[in-house]
């Protein structure tokens, strides 16, 4: 998958519940709409960027839902 | 006129508690209050003569031959302008009104032809039926004094003619154009004997404003108005009543036959959608589904280079089952998925999602509502509880208010329009929201009390401003939201609309709005009465598409306009079937009815009757299809009715994902533009080939019944499930009554739903079940279908799609009223005459600065490509800010719009792109390209090995 693409699109995620007053749960929220939305290969695409690039051009709000949820968000196999 | 098997009662039947008992021809009848004498009289089956009237218009009392006696009254009064009164004592029959109604037709055929042996409405006329009523057996004026019989036929229209020859000048021609369609094209010129029909000052009907919806030619009572296939064919035999598939109005049609040929499609006056009512595609549109280059028989081919080889079904089903087996034993499962078509219908869509997720073993199906309404489903979810528009069409005659949000309803969803109008004609109150001064906004005897001028992108701001200005001023009602919504989502949300960034005066820099204006707007909105918001693809094309949708909903519920008639949040659905693909679980995400795949409970039941077990993780976005194509992971896909390489957004990034795939399969009408780059094709059947339903914009269940045999043998249903079969998983149906029958037990909102209900209630919306046995024409009337109204925060967020010093112009998109979407099926008609080829609209300052005048050849360059395509100068659209129509391939309208999306969707971007617009003398390379590749695809096409040949 193309990450800059991913990243873009998991940024626009993260600036929609930016608006959350609280950050732990939106980025409770950024991680759940990912975990509902985006097919595992796309999961897994953002995860390794995380991993192998420290999730380069991520905001630093998706960056901590990536991290905190990774474990939901990490594809079965 | 009517078709001969249809009764017209004359005036319009009238709906009041309060009932009238009067006396006719002696015997009693009791009708409601309001009926004419008319009408009254057809209801016990006694037809009054009549010319003028028919039961589409109000009544008119022009022609003298409905006169009847009436006890205690003088003279012989009109029983279509006669309204009943108690005790009242009528005579239709009598010797002097017989004498009175044969006088009056002396006069009318002393002037018209008497050619009814050879004229096309034999056998269907009203004049001739008459002359029979009322025993013509002379006319003592003869037929040598001044006539009109010389006059011109007006054949300038491609689907009617206008012979003035036989007009009696009833004027029911021009009371339909104004009473129901709302274009006032027509008038009486002249008076007395002089009087003639003109279609505005040119004189004939292609050039005059006429929108050629037919009204005016339904309600002809001669052949003065004519459909030139009637005049061709002849009348016909018998008809069906079936439902339109262009738009997402849903319009109910009587199919009028000869045979399996249709030689009229003429709009269904109980149709519960559009009242007997069309526009132009539905009423005349149809030369497609028999045209010359439908494809009837499936073929495959090794590369997209190779001549196409016909084959047999059983043969091109086994070869795409055994490709994509290949593919997946070699990518993985996830390689290969299926696009459901919103042109298709529910029993279609509903098998294609079953066949992706029970047969392919994947998640990865979705549908072209992707590229439009997906922020609706997604927005009105969240806030409301439910992925769908709130109200009836009907709903908008008790509307006081009416705001219409990024749609153009008057081109895109013309009925509707023409309902719309007749509302604003009554006073109701219209803002209308649009970067273009949209034809809605200044009509005849209508003008937009708030026309928000808004620039491209700044939907949110918007929203955000007018919902700021009702709290702020406190207009916003608060018992509404304190019994109906969360209140602690409610108190985080007014922090934040209150906030000074969301007031107008602060907006006005993003929107391009003058904040008084939009104040005015937002005080009309929240205080004007029963308040109702419309909206189409230009609020969710956006990156901020569904945030737009829930400002919306937020906005209705801040008013508590919603809930009952007159209000409510009504998206206008593109295509006729956006509505019904959703429903039936064409999303990745989502099990028909709206219910996620990760959802255990739901996910067993249909476990449970598929005998299968279902993959529990999301799939791929159309969006992402593309994408996973070019990275390797994506190598198969089955496309039903649908055309991503001239819909969908970044044409080139499209086509090379296609390129990429090792088996495309496209099944559709024509060789379109995506299968230009497909392996195998199987034939699709158009609306008049299959049975089925369609689900509208107001959750409108319709059926669609065949009226002629597939062309290819075979209706879409069944090639699904032979596919499904050959790929070892069999579906066992043997109607599509019986694939409504499965959803109905998987899916809550459906449950009592049935072919047999539809027959018995014509249709039906869903919520359907035991809570609503026969539908819900209005949701969310105790409460939301999430329990309490959720009021979400709306941030406005600029799209990243900016006007730069190279990008100096907003480019939007949008269609016309002639031609549909991808123009597959329009372009095969008549309707070319009136768009032959997409535009660029440009306001006259930008042509200026950059030397363009009207007509020129101009370049529109975005960061995704360049296109070419002729200017017209327009004042509709603002400076700074250009516009175009998709509906010709050539003119590569998405090779300049980009992969920019919805947030919460994906859904494109089309209606912001940043271009640079100037003079050129050539095409752009890729038109150049694109001219190339389609020549060599239509001579592999031609070159095809057909079936028992060899070439």
């Amino acid at each position: 998958m193309d990450v800059s693409k991913l990243v873009y699109m998991a940024n626009q995620i993260g600036a929609f519940f930016g608006s959350e007053a609280e950050t732990s749960a939106a980025a409770d929220r950024v991680a759940d709409h990912i975990r509902r939305f985006w097919e595992p290969r796309m999961r897994k695409a953002i995860l390794e960027w995380v991993d192998q690039c420290n999730g380069e051009g991520l905001q630093p709000l998706v960056l901590q839902a990536l991290q905190k949820h990774r474990q939901k968000l990490q594809p079965a196999g | 006129m009517y078709s001969v098997k249809e009764l017209d009662t004359g005036t319009p039947m009238r709906v009041s508690t309060r009932l009238v008992t009067l006396e006719i021809d002696g015997q009693s009848v009791t009708v409601p209050e309001g009926t004419s004498v008319m009408a009254a009289a057809s209801t016990m089956g006694v037809k009054v003569p009549k010319l003028c009237a028919t039961d589409m218009l109000e009544a008119f009392g022009s022609c003298r031959l409905c006169l009847v006696e009436i006890e205690g009254r003088k003279g012989y009064p009109a029983s279509c302008t006669t309204l009943v009164e108690p005790a009242m004592k009528v005579s239709t029959q009598t010797s002097r009104l017989a004498r009175l109604r044969r006088g009056v037709m002396e006069l009318y055929i002393s002037d018209h032809p008497l050619d009814c042996l050879t004229c096309p409405a034999n056998g269907n006329c009203e004049l001739q039926e008459m002359a029979g009523v009322v025993g013509l057996r002379e006319v003592r004026y003869g037929y040598d004094g001044a006539n009109h019989l010389d006059a011109d036929t007006d054949a300038s229209n491609p689907y009617f003619s206008f012979d003035p020859s036989k007009c009696i000048v009833c004027s029911r021609c021009v009371r339909a154009c104004d009473e129901i369609q709302g274009t006032f094209a027509l008038t009486v010129d002249g008076r007395g004997f002089a009087s003639v029909i003109m279609p505005g000052p040119t004189g004939n009907f292609l050039e005059s404003e006429c929108v050629s919806c037919g009204a005016c030619v339904q309600a002809c009572p001669t052949a003065t108005l004519m459909e030139k296939s009637i005049a061709e064919a002849g009348q016909p035999e018998h008809a069906v009543i079936t439902t339109c598939a262009y738009c997402g109005v849903g319009c109910s049609f009587r199919a009028e036959m000869q045979g399996t040929q249709v030689v009229r499609m003429v709009p269904d006056k109980n149709g519960q959608a559009n009242h007997g009512h069309s526009c132009v595609k539905g009423r005349f549109a149809w030369g497609y589904a028999t045209h010359p280059d439908r494809i009837t028989r499936p073929m495959i081919r090794t590369r997209i280079s190779d001549p196409w080889r016909e084959v047999s079904w059983d043969e091109a089903l086994a070869h795409t089952a055994s490709e994509f087996k290949r593919i997946q034993a070699r990518y993985g499962r996830g390689a290969i998925g299926g696009i459901t078509s919103s042109r298709c219908t529910n029993e279609e869509t509903y098998l294609v999602q079953k066949l992706v997720r029970a047969a392919f073993g994947n998640n990865n199906v979705d549908t072209c509502a992707r590229v439009c309404h997906s922020p609706t489903g997604y927005g009105l979810k969240q806030t409301l509880g439910e992925s769908a528009g709130t109200q009836d069409f009907d709903s908008v005659q008790d509307a006081d208010v009416v705001m219409v949000i990024g749609a153009n309803p008057t081109d895109g969803h013309p009925v509707f329009a023409s309902q719309l109008k007749r509302r604003l004609r009554e006073g109701a109150k219209l803002i209308v929201v649009d970067p273009r001064d949209i034809d809605l906004a200044r009509l005849p005897h209508v003008q937009a009390d708030y026309l928000l001028q808004l620039r491209p992108g700044s939907n949110v701001a918007v929203i955000n401003a007018l919902a700021h200005t009702i709290v702020s001023e406190g207009l916003w009602n608060e018992a509404f939201v304190q019994s109906r919504c969360d209140l602690a989502e409610f108190e985080k949300w007014k922090q934040f609309i209150l906030l000074p960034e969301n007031a107008p005066e602060a907006m006005a820099a993003v929107t391009g709005v003058p904040a008084h204006i939009l104040r005015g707007a937002a005080r009309l909105y929240a205080t004007g009465g029963n308040a109702a918001i419309y909206y189409g693809l230009g609020v969710t094309e956006h990156s901020q598409g569904s945030t737009m949708v829930m400002g919306i909903a937020n906005l209705a519920m801040l008013t508590g306009n919603i809930g009952r008639r007159g209000v409510g949040v009504n998206p206008l659905r593109g295509q006729n079937n956006v509505q019904g693909s959703c429903d039936m679980g064409s999303f990745p995400h989502e099990l028909p009815g709206y219910r996620h795949i990760s959802d255990v409970a739901t996910r067993s039941l249909f476990e449970s009757v598929w005998n299968v077990q279902l993959e529990p993780e999301p799939g791929l976005r159309i969006p992402n299809m593309l994408d996973a194509a070019l990275d390797g992971s994506f190598m198969g896909l089955f496309v039903q009715g649908e055309d991503i390489a001239q819909s969908d957004p970044d044409t080139q990034h499209v086509t090379a994902a296609l390129l990429a795939m090792e088996c495309l399969v496209v099944q559709d009408l024509f060789l379109n533009e995506t299968a230009k780059f497909a392996h195998v094709f199987l034939p699709g059947c158009s609306f008049l080939e299959k049975d089925g339903t369609f689900t509208n914009a107001e959750r409108r269940i319709s059926r669609v019944r065949k009226v002629m045999p597939p062309l290819s043998g075979m209706q879409e249903w069944e090639v699904t499930t032979a596919l499904s079969a050959a790929l070892g998983y069999p579906m066992q149906y043997t109607h599509p009554s019986q694939i409504m029958d499965e959803i109905a037990r998987l899916t809550p909102t459906f449950t009592g739903v049935s072919y047999e209900k539809l027959e018995k209630l014509g249709s039906i919306q869903w919520p359907c079940n035991d809570a609503a046995p026969e539908g819900t024409p209005i949701m969310h009337v105790e409460q939301f279908v999430r329990g309490k109204g959720l009021f979400m925060v709306t941030r406005y967020i600029a799209t990243e799609e900016r006007s730069t010093r190279q990008y100096p112009l907003l480019l939007t998109t949008g269609r016309i009223l002639s031609q549909y979407n991808v123009g597959a099926q329009t372009r095969r008609t008549a309707n070319v005459v009136w768009h032959d080829e997409d535009r660029l609209e440009i306001h006259p300052h930008d042509a200026e600065q950059r030397g363009i005048n009207h007509g020129d050849w101009v370049g529109i360059r975005s960061r995704a490509g360049e296109t070419v395509m002729r200017a017209v100068l327009s004042e509709r659209i603002q400076p700074g800010v250009v516009y175009t129509t998709f509906h010709h391939p050539f003119s590569g309208a998405n090779v300049i719009t980009t992969d920019n999306s919805d947030w919460a969707t994906n859904c494109p971007e089309y209606k912001v792109t940043a271009v640079q617009v100037s003079r050129v003398t050539q095409p752009s390379e890729w038109q150049r390209r694109f001219t190339q590749f389609d020549h060599q695809q239509q001579d592999l096409l031609a070159q095809r090995e057909r079936v028992g040949t060899k070439t």
